[in-house]
């Protein structure tokens, strides 16, 4: 039981994997492609994680599984924002359809 | 099982790398290159299942921590500074 519920786990993220890394080949512009990728990637990846660690059921992996989340969860968003500032300071364009850059506006 | 989730990975890295080789500015690559780094630590997931010990989560913790620092200072390096300021 448990271990089918890990491999439900995996299936669901393995789900958010793939549409992110799609967002990311067809989404038009840096900054869209950031968002649907870093989002999506991140949850796919955590609950991968969680899933090999229920699927196992084993303390050390589910620990260690654990950890890894986490340090996901606060490194992804992280790097995502720096990457965003960057692309922005290093002047790439944002795509013809986008309306408002608050960030161009504050500095 | 794990055949089907190995393949949804290597789909997920075919992407990731047709952006890296297309992508038309310096920043999609290393948006590539971050969501390429994420994806290994998945497939480091998915193959704790085939062998049941837990030696792939380190290779998955170590990976994150690289994977991060790297696209950091990618990140600094496009944003037109050095590595030391």
């Amino acid at each position: 039981m448990t271990e089918l519920f890990g491999y439900i786990l995996i299936s669901i993220g393995m789900l958010f994997n793939i549409s992110g890394c799609i967002g990311l080949v067809r989404l038009p512009d840096v900054y869209n492609r950031l968002q649907a990728a870093t989002k999506c990637v991140t949850l796919g990846t955590i609950l991968l994680l969680a899933g090999a660690a229920l699927a196992v059921g084993s303390g050390a992996i589910a620990a260690k599984a654990g950890l890894c989340a986490v340090f996901i969860l606060i490194t992804s968003p992280t790097a995502a924002h720096a990457i965003a500032r960057g692309a922005h300071s290093a002047g790439v364009a944002l795509t013809d359809k986008s309306i408002i850059d608050r960030y161009a506006e504050e500095k | 099982m794990i055949i089907i989730f190995c393949t949804g990975l290597i789909i997920c890295s075919l992407l990731c790398l047709y952006r890296i080789g297309r992508g038309p500015t310096a920043a999609d690559r290393i948006v590539s290159i971050d969501i390429l780094g994420i994806v290994t630590v998945g497939f480091c997931a998915v193959m704790t299942l085939v062998t049941k010990q837990d030696f792939y989560l380190n290779v998955a913790l170590a990976w994150a921590l690289l994977s991060f620092i790297g696209t950091l200072a990618l990140a600094k390096f496009l944003e037109g500074r050095n590595f030391d300021d």
